[in-house]
């Protein structure tokens, strides 16, 4: 394997794409379950289509993720930290993969149109069932949660590599450098 | 040992740096879902409120809690077509399942306690789509808010000493919400009728329907009954579920049938305003028939799993600036999502 100091360009771009969505589409989430202002309507539409595109992305990059380059971790960290950011890093493409599946399907087992706007309607992908509904609804809301938390830890994990360490982890994803 | 890249002051106001992103974020993600400003109204709220009038019954609606499952078809005459693209107002047959019931969250009630009754409907499109409408036996809202509609929740629950609303808060709130008289005197002079079969049936909100060029009409809906209307009968008044009743006899007879019935808004008309009714000498489209051919008891029938929220609309049939329409979805979202998990313990869960 070829040693590089950044991920492939175009992962870098997907990164900050997704890095963008997922917030945008988490904070979307919740407002929209608890206002009953017109907001509610409007990110209802918003959430589904937004939700495919993250759900095709993270395929894109987990697909780039194994066909490039990665740069390794430095050696100047410890083995418990490593491992923390593999585990976490893996999670995130658990979670970014499974959350959109779940939102879907919740969608299915209830019985409602996966519309993504004018005639665009995706078919269902589980039966209509509502014991399969009472357990997916509330597993989009944990994983939501849980998706968000571990995206503030990567977060903080990326900004004191950037502010405190610099040992170039966090250049690794925002350089504009380019290998090849 | 490396030397230290900052001093202990630097790197304490560098670490503060890097715990503000993600707290701000989660001070942000907070005040979204409404934890941060408990003034605000939220679906949950609307909700609780319901369940607090209505009393709890696990596995039900928070509102509109008895009803009855019923199937059937649409059939379109092809004459909304003009107004709307939707294809449930093409020329044809469109399967229709619904649910009739009555106001108030409990299933138990005696079907006379409730002057007002419902249809809800779930239109299922060749293409995918879905029209989902809940409609009610009324000629307006007797509110023009969300807030009125919490309002008056609080307003009319028992007060806890006496058992009864207190007529002070309704005052209070008449005062605040005077729109709410119309809705008074068309109840008091109204005269409930004797079957789900007889009730004409209103959108209530207003909706828009979008045609091929993309032009928008702001329009209501009602189900006009071809049944003719009586009064409850000494009879049915000693009869808890005499509806129920009245239907399957009805329907033991024959199928039941509605004239979908569209008024179209002058440019005068409102879309924002369900507390007020449209005066009667606006046009008025036939779109079809609604035929109702099979009750199912509710529990077991096909309609107890389904959310009947109005801002389920197929392409050519789209929300108004209506601000009750976003709080009746997410209401209805926040009642199934809770009565959905409860059935599913009820049955014993198989997953």
């Amino acid at each position: 394997m070829k040693q590089v100091a950044y991920f492939h360009p175009v992962l870098r771009c997907v990164h900050w794409l997704m890095a963008t969505a997922i917030l945008i589409m988490l904070f979307i989430g919740v407002v929209m379950v608890s206002t009953v202002s017109s907001l509610h309507h409007l990110l209802i539409a918003i959430h589904k289509p937004l939700g495919i595109m993250i759900l095709v992305l993270v395929i894109v990059r987990l697909w780039l993720r194994f066909v490039t380059d990665t740069p390794p971790l430095p050696d100047s960290l410890p083995g418990w930290q490593r491992a923390m950011a593999h585990l976490s890093h893996w999670a995130l493409y658990a979670m970014m993969l499974a959350q959109p599946l779940i939102g879907w399907a919740m969608l299915s087992a209830a019985g409602y149109p996966a519309a993504l706007g004018g005639t665009l309607i995706l078919p269902p992908i589980a039966p209509v069932d509502n014991d399969w509904y009472a357990i997916l609804r509330p597993l989009h809301s944990v994983v939501a949660l849980a998706l968000f938390f571990t995206v503030m830890l990567h977060l903080a994990a990326a900004l004191f590599h950037a502010l405190v360490l610099r040992d170039g982890v966090f250049e690794s994803m925002t350089g504009s450098g380019d290998d090849d | 040992m490396r030397k230290p890249l900052f001093t202990t002051r630097q790197l304490i106001a560098r670490l503060a740096l890097i715990a503000a992103a993600p707290v701000a974020l989660i001070m942000l993600f907070l005040w979204g879902g409404g934890w941060l400003d408990p003034q605000r109204l939220t679906a949950g709220k609307l909700v609780s409120v319901l369940q607090q009038a209505g009393g709890e019954h696990p596995g039900y609606r928070r509102n509109h809690a008895k009803g009855v499952c019923v199937t059937g078809r649409f059939i379109s005459n092809g004459n909304a077509s003009e107004l709307s693209r939707a294809s449930v107002f093409a020329l044809g047959e469109t399967p229709v399942t619904g649910r009739f019931a009555i106001a108030g969250g409990n299933p138990m009630a005696p079907d006379y306690a409730a002057p007002v009754r419902s249809l809800a409907l779930e239109f299922k499109q060749a293409d995918g789509a879905q029209w989902r409408t809940g409609m009610n036996a009324m000629p307006f809202f007797p509110v023009a808010s969300v807030e009125g509609f919490y309002e008056l929740q609080v307003a009319t629950l028992p007060d806890p000493a006496t058992g009864k609303p207190n007529p002070k808060k309704l005052e209070s709130f008449v005062r605040k919400h005077p729109e709410i008289n119309q809705f008074f005197a068309w109840a008091k002079q109204n005269v409930p009728s004797s079957s789900w079969a007889s009730d004409r049936y209103n959108s209530l909100n207003a909706f828009r329907f979008v045609d091929d060029a993309d032009n928008d009409h702001l329009v209501r809906w009602s189900m006009v009954p071809h049944a003719e209307f009586q009064p409850i009968s000494e009879q049915q008044k000693n009869d808890v579920d005499f509806l129920q009743n009245d239907l399957e006899q009805r329907l033991s007879q024959g199928p039941l049938k509605w004239d979908l019935v569209v008024t179209v808004a002058s440019a005068q008309d409102s879309g924002r305003d369900a507390s007020k009714a449209w005066p009667a000498n606006r046009q008025t489209i036939n779109a079809g028939t609604l035929v109702l051919t099979e009750a199912i008891e509710q529990k077991h029938g096909p309609c107890n799993d389904i959310n009947y929220d109005p801002l389920i609309l197929p392409d050519g049939i789209a929300s108004s600036d209506d601000p009750l329409l976003s709080a009746r979805s997410a209401a209805y979202a926040k009642s199934y999502n809770l009565r959905t998990r409860e059935q599913s313990r009820q049955a014993g869960a198989r997953l």
